[in-house]
């Protein structure tokens, strides 16, 4: 097992190394330069600015400029952006709790309806609940969240004002207050991304709760005498738990995604929002450091799944 | 109430009654295509500590009959449509869904066709053992192990303490039919309905699970429902069969009586395709498998069903379906061939 995850890891390196030639390829064809707005600013003189573009290795080849990138990396030195000044590693560690909080708090949300909603609808499959439930989770899937997002801010904030639209960091309040102002300011982003994922999951766990019911071995559970209840818990929805944690390891992309146009929408300070405005300032080194980062919790999340997979389904061995 | 005031001095008289009695069942499916009338009129007893083996070709309604007894059919779109089932003289039809749990796996026990799916792969088998025995007698977790070991030694398995601990990937086919029967007797059921147990299985372990049945049987004591499309195996452990034929039962009888002196013309049919070594040796060994295809199940025809099939069709067969009728003592034929016994 141990063996098994060093492994992994190891096979992670290359796909990292991959990822990071790929965009810092890009991010250097890109026009557009972080210097441009000092540079049609009349008050630095040209040769401050040479020397400043120097300095930042700006002028020099791409592939120099990756390998001296890459080699900082590695030493943990993730450098500074080029707009606020400010370490990138520090912008990041400031802006990830926020990101880590709202995404898990959503998933946590996107389960908790997920699962009783769609094994109630396997298990009862075409009755009116199961119509209702697939008809809401189709239309919950197919908005997409900047969308739903723009919607509950204007029902819940401009119309009703019963929250507040944009996320502060910065709550002055401490104690159940702080507690209070931080769950209000929540709501909505959590429900945006819960909703969406909720949704989508749904229609995983219905499908593979309905791949289950019709074993052989449910009908052996049956024969035993147990009762309806054991019998879907114990010998369906952990079967289909196993389908349903590799589709839920293989959303996690989508989930960051969603996650960054949820930030960008209510001005969550978070590291989706970081690279959003990173990508519209150039701001190189933070656009690899947050790319880099989501590729790694990616990564991350994939081997969780591949060892809860092990762990659900003792046919599957690590060896 | 009456039930139980009569119990003690009805004691005796109630070794007399079968232990399973099923009267006039029918079970249809509704299905896109319209009714199938999978059961239409099926009658079968089993007595205490006997072997009865239900026969006849695929589709004919063998499996839904013997889920039947246990309401383990799916319902929708199954529907028990008639009949009683009459388990120690309470009729089962009508039990509401927590007493059918006592009953199942507790008295009635059940072998399915297909080893490789009927296990839970999740789990391992001393946990699936496990659990039965705990449903069903209140074990702790510990005693309820114990029994599983227990069972496994007795249905033969070597390393009974250990192989507990794995799970149904780690058995053979042969061996997970041993754990399935290991589970089903754990409570100790007065029936085992056993399923075409050894169908899905190599022919040598087929002889294994059937010698093992009988051995089990010897040593519990419980009554055997063993369904089967094989004439070979009815001859080797049955002590009465009952043989069905397009959802019907169309003979009953002791197996002495049946293999001596089959009635109806599909039995006949049935026996005569079973290879034989005797006749195999001197002329051509040939199976004379009976001609035709069985009847569709959506749309049954009129009279007797195996009337396209049947060499001594006449127009009386299609006019009216022949009841099932006592030709002999203890000999039951749906054939107008035969007139009624009257002792
Ligand atoms: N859930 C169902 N819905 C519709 N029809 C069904 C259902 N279950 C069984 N049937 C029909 O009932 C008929 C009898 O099936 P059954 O499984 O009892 O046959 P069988 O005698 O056990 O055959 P085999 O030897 O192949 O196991 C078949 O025609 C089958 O199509
Ligand atoms: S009733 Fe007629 S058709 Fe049916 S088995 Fe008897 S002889 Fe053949
Ligand atoms: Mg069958």
């Amino acid at each position: 097992m141990t063996n098994y995850v060093v492994r992994r890891l190891l096979i992670a390196i290359p796909s990292l190394l991959g990822i990071s030639v790929i965009l810092f390829t890009v991010l250097a064809l890109a026009p557009g330069d972080p210097f441009e707005e000092l540079a049609t600013n009349p008050a630095i003189p040209p040769d401050v600015r040479a020397a400043l573009r120097a300095s930042l290795g700006l002028d020099d080849p791409v592939w120099t400029r990756y390998f001296s990138w890459l080699t900082a990396m590695l030493r943990g030195d993730w450098g500074y952006s080029f707009v606020s000044r400010v370490n990138v590693d520090q912008l990041i560690l400031a802006r990830l709790p926020t990101t880590l909080a709202i995404i898990g708090a959503s998933q946590v949300l996107a389960l908790a309806i997920a699962l009783p909603v769609g094994v109630m609808a396997a298990t009862r499959p075409y009755s009116v609940f199961d119509q209702v439930a697939n008809t809401l989770a189709f239309i919950g899937f197919s908005l997409p969240t900047f969308f739903t997002g723009l919607l509950l801010i204007l029902l819940f904030s401009i119309t009703l004002d019963w929250l507040p639209f944009v996320y502060r960091a910065d709550l002055t309040s401490t104690g159940w207050t702080w507690w209070g102002e931080q769950i209000r300011q929540s709501i909505m982003p959590v429900a945006v991304l819960g909703l969406f994922q909720g949704a989508a999951w749904t229609r995983f766990v219905r499908s593979a709760v309905l791949d289950v019911i019709r074993l052989d071995h449910v009908t052996t559970a049956r024969a035993k005498g147990l009762p309806e209840g054991s019998v879907t818990l114990r010998h369906v929805v952990r079967n289909a738990l196993i389908p349903v944690v590799t589709l839920v390891a293989l959303q996690m992309p989508t989930v960051f995604g969603g996650a960054i146009v949820t930030e960008q929408i209510f001005r969550v300070p978070g590291i989706g929002s970081l690279l959003i405005s990173a990508i519209l300032a150039n701001d190189t080194p933070v656009i690899m450091a947050v790319t880099f980062v989501f590729a790694g919790l990616v990564i991350f999340f994939n081997l969780l799944a591949d060892v809860i997979y092990g762990w659900l389904d003792p046919r599957i061995s690590y060896s | 109430m009456s039930e139980a005031l009569l119990a003690p001095s009805a004691a005796p008289a109630r070794d007399t009654t079968p232990l399973l009695d099923i009267r006039g069942l029918k079970v249809h499916f509704k299905t896109d295509d319209g009714m199938v009338r999978a059961v239409d009129g099926v009658d079968i007893t089993a007595n205490r500590a006997e072997t009865v083996c239900v026969v006849g070709e695929s589709g004919c309604g063998k499996t839904v009959t013997a889920k039947t007894v246990l309401k383990l059919i799916d319902m929708p779109p199954g529907r028990i449509v008639a009949g009683e089932i009459r388990f120690e003289g309470r009729d089962l039809v009508p039990l509401p869904p927590a007493e059918m749990r006592k009953i199942r796996a507790k008295q009635i026990g059940f072998v399915f066709q297909e080893p490789m799916t009927s296990l839970n792969p999740v789990y391992t088998v001393g946990q699936q053992i496990a659990e039965t025995v705990r449903q069903h007698e209140g074990l702790s977790r510990r005693a309820a192990l114990d029994r599983a070991a227990e069972m496994l030694r007795l249905v033969n398995i070597p390393n009974p303490q250990r192989r507990v601990q794995d799970y149904p990937h780690q058995f053979s086919g042969g061996m997970r039919q041993r754990v399935m029967i290991a589970m089903a007797l754990s409570c100790n059921p007065k029936l085992l309905i056993a399923d075409e147990p050894t169908t899905a299985l190599d022919v040598t372990i087929q002889a294994q699970i059937l010698d093992l049945l009988d051995e089990m049987k010897q040593r519990l004591g419980m009554a055997v429902l063993l369904i089967t499309h094989a004439m070979g195996v009815v001859a080797e452990v049955a002590q009465r069969v009952v043989v069905m034929y397009a959802g019907k039962v169309v003979e009953e009888a002791t197996v002495e009586a049946l293999f001596a002196t089959p009635r109806h013309p599909y039995t006949q049919g049935l026996i005569r395709s079973i290879p034989r070594i005797d006749r195999a040796a001197s002329v051509h060994a040939r199976l004379e498998a009976i001609p035709g295809t069985v009847p569709s199940l959506l749309n049954p025809p009129v009279g007797c069903r195996f009337a396209a099939r049947c060499r001594h069709a006449m127009p009386d067969c299609v006019a009216a379906e022949p009841p099932l009728r006592e030709v002999a003592p203890g000999h039951k034929v749906a054939c107008i061939l035969y007139p009624e016994h009257r002792p």
